[in-house]
């Protein structure tokens, strides 16, 4: 079986309308090529689950977004998301704000057919007062109040991962694999960029097998793209890019997702590199310490 | 000796981890970093903390002055997911930084002003603050005391439970919520004053009552004896200054004030 295919192809699997979760945390190993992809495709009114970074602050930027599901978004060492916050005080996004633990039960609960799992998290605060479809269910084993957060279910997720091969079998090398496992697993449809594209006995040695995450029955489709995460980091390949970002924030506040765009976007992933810099720029940006 | 607010505010959040044991300490910015890194390194060398990263260290690393994460006294693997697995059992103490925090010690990191659905400003989201106030010890680092954080009215956007009866959740009491100490630049306080009240607990040195209660957006209790926030030992700034050997701390708060400050100067 082979599932590699271009990102314009594996990015053609999201519609319009339909509910998307990205992989990866802040400014870190976020699939920003697929994301392009779809700033380039005429998708739109996208629902958008992720641990946010400037994958969400773009995508509603440039109008592709009806509604974030999020706990953050930020980019770490630039604590406001420029497009994202621009989204949110303009109004022109409906959110699902929920804590990030949530998140991840929400994530599980979809992975395992539950409609909900109970929690404590957000009793008491304004997740549960500003999300009036979120349910205080009753325990039939204490006579305390229950979240029950329900299932996050997706169409598609779109992941970065550091290699992988034409079957589907992704490695995380980076010190976190975050969240991205139940991403895949709470997904219709994955689509996984790769730094590299390796034969498949490269899994054979059982470190890196251990850096296997998801099975790869999970993954739809690989796309084979060097430097595919930038801006964001691909530990332990290559750092998050604080120049672009601090371009890209540039750009937002002096003419908009146009003014980006046009500078940056390029009609295809080799435009891009080349408009910030080049690949061999890309990979040797240092890793953060943190 | 002289010494910095910053590092006398370090001294005093340190105190937070006090008698806690094997518990993961978590401090969100550079001065609770450094914070919960001294208290590791002084009275609570079982405490645990990780590189803000992946790893659980055995001791602290520096929080300045780093070229890599490798050499580090890695102890164990310790992703994102796993971290909530700590958060949910309880055995974690956070010291974070909220903007806004009102009188029943709630919290806002998520937006400022306007309309829920159209905030004046946007800042984080929730985060992970509703999951850690009702699972574990929580205590909050100010580093500008003043009516902008202290509020009169209820956050504008309450990402922490606190200790509000109108939002206690069925089969709850305010037993099951830890909010421990809050540490500013005028003072320290916790919330022993009747019905869970914030409660001056210590004045930093030349800081006066008045003054802590004028930038106080409501009504808190004073401990009996307040007393002066004890000064850093030699051992303590030696200590911090190899846990930040760059001397970023000197950059956290405005104008990097000194630890004693001069009550004709005001």
């Amino acid at each position: 079986m082979n599932k590699c295919v271009s990102a314009a192809d594996a990015v053609s699997v999201i519609e319009s309308g339909m509910t998307i979760g990205i992989g990866g945390w802040g400014p870190r190993r976020k699939p920003m090529a697929l994301v392009r992809e779809l700033l380039r495709s005429d998708v739109s009114d996208l629902t958008v689950v992720a641990y946010g970074g400037a994958d969400v602050g773009l995508l509603c930027a440039a109008g592709k977004v009806r509604k974030v599901v999020y706990a953050f978004v930020s980019l770490d060492f630039m604590p406001l998301e420029p497009g994202f916050r621009k989204a949110r005080e303009t109004g022109s996004v409906d959110v699902r704000e929920i804590d990030e633990g949530m998140m991840l039960l929400g994530l599980r609960a979809a992975a395992w057919g539950s409609p909900y799992i109970p929690t404590r998290i957000g009793l008491g605060t304004d997740v549960i007062t500003r999300n009036p479809d979120l349910q205080l269910v009753d325990s039939p084993y204490d006579d305390k109040e229950w979240v029950a957060m329900p299932a996050l279910n997706l169409d598609v997720s779109l992941l970065h991962a550091t290699r992988g091969d034409v079957r589907g079998v992704c490695e995380i090398a980076g010190p976190d694999h975050y969240m991205d496992d139940w991403f895949a697993r709470a997904a219709k449809k994955t689509v996984v960029s790769v730094d590299e594209l390796v034969p498949s006995d490269y899994f054979h040695n059982a470190d890196v097998a251990r850096r296997v995450y998801w099975e790869r029955n999970l993954t739809s489709h690989i796309v084979h793209i060097s430097g595919g995460a930038h801006p964001s980091s691909s530990d332990p390949l290559y750092g998050y890019d604080m120049k672009h970002y601090k371009e890209y924030a540039a750009a937002l506040a002096e003419g908009g997702y146009d003014r980006w765009s046009e500078a940056y976007l390029g009609d295809s992933e080799p435009s891009y590199q080349s408009n910030v810099g080049g690949l061999e720029a890309i990979q040797t940006l240092p890793l953060p310490v943190y | 000796m002289t010494f910095s607010l910053a590092e006398l505010m370090v001294c005093a959040a340190s105190r937070s981890f006090e008698n806690e044991g094997e518990v993961l300490a978590t401090g969100i910015g550079l001065l609770p970093r450094l914070a919960a890194s001294l208290a590791m390194r002084t009275f609570n060398p079982d405490m645990m903390m990780t590189d803000s990263q992946s790893f659980m260290l055995s001791t602290p690393n520096p929080v300045s002055g780093m070229a890599s994460h490798s050499g580090q006294a890695n102890e164990n693997w310790m992703g994102f997911a796993r971290i909530f697995d700590n958060v949910w059992s309880g055995a974690r103490h956070a010291l974070v930084g909220p903007s806004q925090i009102d009188r029943f010690g709630q919290t806002n990191i998520a937006a400022l002003g306007g309309s829920y659905e159209a905030p004046k400003v946007q800042l984080l989201g929730v985060r992970g603050f509703p999951g850690n106030s009702i699972s574990h010890a929580n205590s909050f680092f100010v580093p500008k005391h003043s009516t902008r954080v202290f509020v009169t009215g209820e956050c504008d956007v309450v990402c922490s439970i606190g200790y509000n009866p109108d939002r206690l959740p069925r089969g709850y009491t305010f037993d099951d919520i830890d909010i421990r100490r809050v540490i500013t630049d005028l003072c320290v306080m916790d919330f022993n004053g009747p019905d869970k009240q914030m409660r001056v607990v210590s004045l930093h040195p030349g800081v006066s009552l008045a003054e802590v209660l004028e930038n106080t957006g409501f009504e808190v209790a004073v401990a009996p004896n307040v007393a002066e926030t004890p000064a850093p030992s030699a051992e303590q700034l030696a200590l911090i200054a190899e846990l930040d050997p760059l001397n970023l701390r000197s950059k956290q708060l405005k104008d990097n004030p000194p630890g004693v400050r001069n009550p004709n100067e005001e």
